[in-house]
């Protein structure tokens, strides 16, 4: 590509660049897969925020267990699961910083249904990146708690039968119901609009952290081509076609929206 | 009266909140499991009261992990459990040892395997020593015999963490948790705001970013990182720490820790008022074992008579210990049996009377 | 004018820019990288057609693109 004059480049800005916080470096992410964009997105909140020299990340085990590498904020690594307990242990031991986790399906919604439930329901005043991509990324594409019916993955060769496996959760919903959630939202990563809107809701469940209302969630659909068997393009439209219809978009609680920030504090604060 | 300090009298589960208290512990996570309960009811109210954190856990994995994060932050955590929630902990103590995180967990070690019984046992030796956990890794293992020393252990337990950067474990029992006695509070620590210095994650403010992790991939490195924890643990063969009682003219010298170190105290105590010559031996560290003062007895001609409160454990590290010269005899508590002096006399003539 | 640049080295070839450009000037080239990937680019022809809507940035998972787009020429003073 030829460089344009310097008389050229006086007429141009430069509007779209990796955000500071997040490192410059190759991911050993598979083509396609939107551990990148859901990374970038949190880089560059940190950054607009001016949250990330009082970040701690907490990792989670999965694909995106190297978060801490691509994430310019101190991180810790938590075992399977349990990424939000460590993140409660992170934000009771230095409650000003903001603290945010950052987690597969397999991860929060197996393993770690407990930790996640009972942070959501305590209302500990972090943020929870959960990254919705219906199989087990990381260890070759078994089946998830998000997985499908009827979809194919090594530990349901025959795909996801109801009667066998039973139904694929739905978190956001489960997660908007629990009394300290201050805000919790389903976004999806698929087309350019949605990753707009996927921005906007992990901002708001920032927000509620810096703001100390409560518990912030937003789940991110997303796609994993190679698990899939699927090339990214593929994949894309797997996430539009298949998986926005069982997972509908959009916010599930919002207690600025909804007036309710005031009642949901507990306990004299 | 002049100098008289005050005594307080208090379960051995207070002695240690209270211990803890005073060594400026900030946060707490627990879960309710007999016989520790008196542990996590008490920092419910005091360290709340004292501005810290306290936090009943979902599960017992849930508080351990909890642990894990506020100890990577530099901060002076505890968590309490006894043996089927120790279980439980293991995975993120096996963790916080591998990423080198400090932290306090305390061990109410009751009857097992399996949910077991609510009275004390001392079965968890095995899993508090090795380890207990998946790796190669050591815990600093602290055994009292009385409220006071919970006290006193549990007070030095969070300088001897952040110190070596590893979780400590407070091993006691249902028995030393559960009886009241008189202890001799100390003074609360200052405690350095700074503390843990260089590797805490306090926000990235001005420089490189800092990563606690125990997962090492490139090639050497998990080795590198063995090596190091390794070196670590070689160090603190010298914070190995015991009781010796009658040793000195014993020929049999009981080895004992705990509540049963006690116990067997008063039947050596009885059987010296006879004129039988035997000793007690109570490490006070189970890891670091006291293994060279052991062999010291060994090399002097003492013969041994372990005595425990399982099947048999911390006898594999007496006769270790020994092992250039003596052997130990195994005098066994089945868990679920509450023992008395009046039962270690006649296994400890026993194995006098053996030559 | 506005226009964009792909990183060679950190494009993997997944074709998601192809997909969200507006004027479909994105394209996969036939170059390979070190990784193995066949690259995305905007053929030279073509890039006078770029609006600088950053749609193919905001959805590369790389961060391969970057974006800059013709400022509103100023009004004579």
């Amino acid at each position: 590509m030829s460089k344009p004059t310097s008389a050229a480049a006086a007429q141009e800005e430069l509007v779209f660049t990796r955000p500071a916080s997040l490192v410059d470096r190759a991911t050993h992410y598979c083509p396609g897969c939107h551990h990148g964009i859901a990374h970038r997105l949190v880089a560059e909140l940190l950054d607009e925020m001016q949250l990330a020299e009082n970040t701690i990340a907490v990792a989670s085990i999965g694909c995106s267990v190297f978060l801490y590498n691509y994430i310019d904020a101190d991180g810790v690594e938590s075992p399977h699961g349990r990424a939000p307990a460590v993140a409660t242990g992170v934000k009771r031991a230095r409650p000003d910083k903001f603290v945010f986790t950052y987690q597969g399906d397999g991860d929060l919604a197996s393993i770690g249904m407990a930790e996640i439930m009972h942070a959501a329901n305590r209302g500990e005043r972090i943020s929870v990146v959960f990254v919705n991509n219906t199989v087990y990324g990381m260890t070759g594409g078994q089946m998830a708690p998000t997985t499908l019916i009827g979809q194919k993955t090594t530990t349901c060769p025959g795909g996801r039968c109801k009667d066998r496996e039973g139904s694929p959760i739905r978190m956001a919903e489960i997660i908007a119901q629990l009394g300290g959630t201050a805000f919790c939202a389903r976004a999806s990563l698929d087309s350019v609009k949605n990753i707009r809107q996927a921005k906007k809701f992990m901002r708001q469940a920032f927000e509620v952290q810096t703001k100390g209302l409560g518990f912030g969630f937003v789940e991110l659909l997303s796609g994993c081509p190679t698990n899939w068997r699927m090339s990214p393009v593929a994949a894309n439209k797997r996430i539009t076609d298949e998986m926005i219809p069982y997972f509908p978009l959009g916010v599930y609680r919002d207690v600025v929206a909804d007036g309710t920030c005031g009642s949901l504090v507990s306990g004299g604060e | 009266m002049a100098g008289k300090k005050e005594r307080l009298f208090v379960k051995g589960n207070e002695a240690i909140a209270m211990g803890a208290l005073a060594a400026g512990c900030r946060c707490f996570f627990g879960y309710p499991i007999t016989p520790q309960n008196d542990i996590p009811e008490f920092m419910s109210k005091h360290l709340v009261d004292a501005g810290g954190e306290f936090v009943q856990a979902e599960s017992e994995v849930a508080a351990a992990n909890m642990l894990l994060g506020a100890g990577a932050c530099g901060i002076r955590a505890m968590t309490s459990s006894s043996s089927p929630g120790m279980s439980l902990k293991q995975e993120a103590i096996s963790y916080m040892a591998g990423s080198e995180i400090p932290a306090v967990i305390v061990n109410m070690n009751r009857g097992g395997p399996g949910l077991g019984d609510i009275g004390p046992s001392q079965g968890d030796y095995f899993q508090s020593t090795r380890g207990g956990g998946h790796g190669d890794y050591r815990l600093l293992v602290l055994a009292p015999s009385s409220a006071q020393e919970a006290y006193d252990m549990t007070y030095d337990a969070f300088d001897l963490a952040f110190a070596s950067k590893n979780p400590v474990l407070i091993l006691g029992d249902a028995i030393i948790g559960q009886m009241k006695e008189p202890i001799v509070p100390r003074e609360p620590k200052a405690v350095d705001p700074e503390e843990g210095g260089d590797w805490r994650l306090i926000g990235a403010k001005g420089r490189e970013h800092r990563i606690i992790k125990s997962l090492f991939l490139m090639d050497g490195e998990l080795a590198g990182q063995n090596m190091k924890l390794q070196a670590k643990y070689d160090a603190w063969k010298k914070l190995a720490d015991f009781e010796a009682f009658e040793v000195k003219d014993a020929e049999l010298v009981v080895v004992a820790y705990g509540s049963i170190g006690r116990i067997a105290k008063n039947a050596v105590r009885a059987l010296r008022a006879k004129g039988k010559k035997v000793g007690l031996f109570r490490p006070k560290t189970l890891y670091p074992f006291p293994e060279k003062a052991l062999e010291k007895l060994a090399k002097e001609g003492k013969r041994f008579l372990t005595i425990e409160h399982n099947l048999g454990q911390m006898v594999e590290d007496v006769r270790l210990s020994v092992r250039r010269h003596a052997d130990s005899d195994l005098f066994c508590v089945y868990p679920g049996n509450m023992p008395s002096p009046d039962d270690f006399e006649a296994p400890i003539l026993r194995a006098l009377g053996r030559k | 004018m506005s226009r964009i640049t792909v990183s060679e080295e950190r494009c993997k070839g997944c074709l998601l820019c192809t997909q969200v450009c507006p004027v479909e000037i994105i394209r996969q080239s036939e170059r390979i990288n070190q990784h193995g990937y066949k690259v995305a680019e905007v053929p030279a022809e073509s890039l006078d057609k770029c609006t600088g809507c950053a749609s193919c940035a905001t959805i590369c998972p790389d961060v391969a693109i970057e974006v800059w787009r013709s400022k509103k020429p100023k009004k004579a003073a």
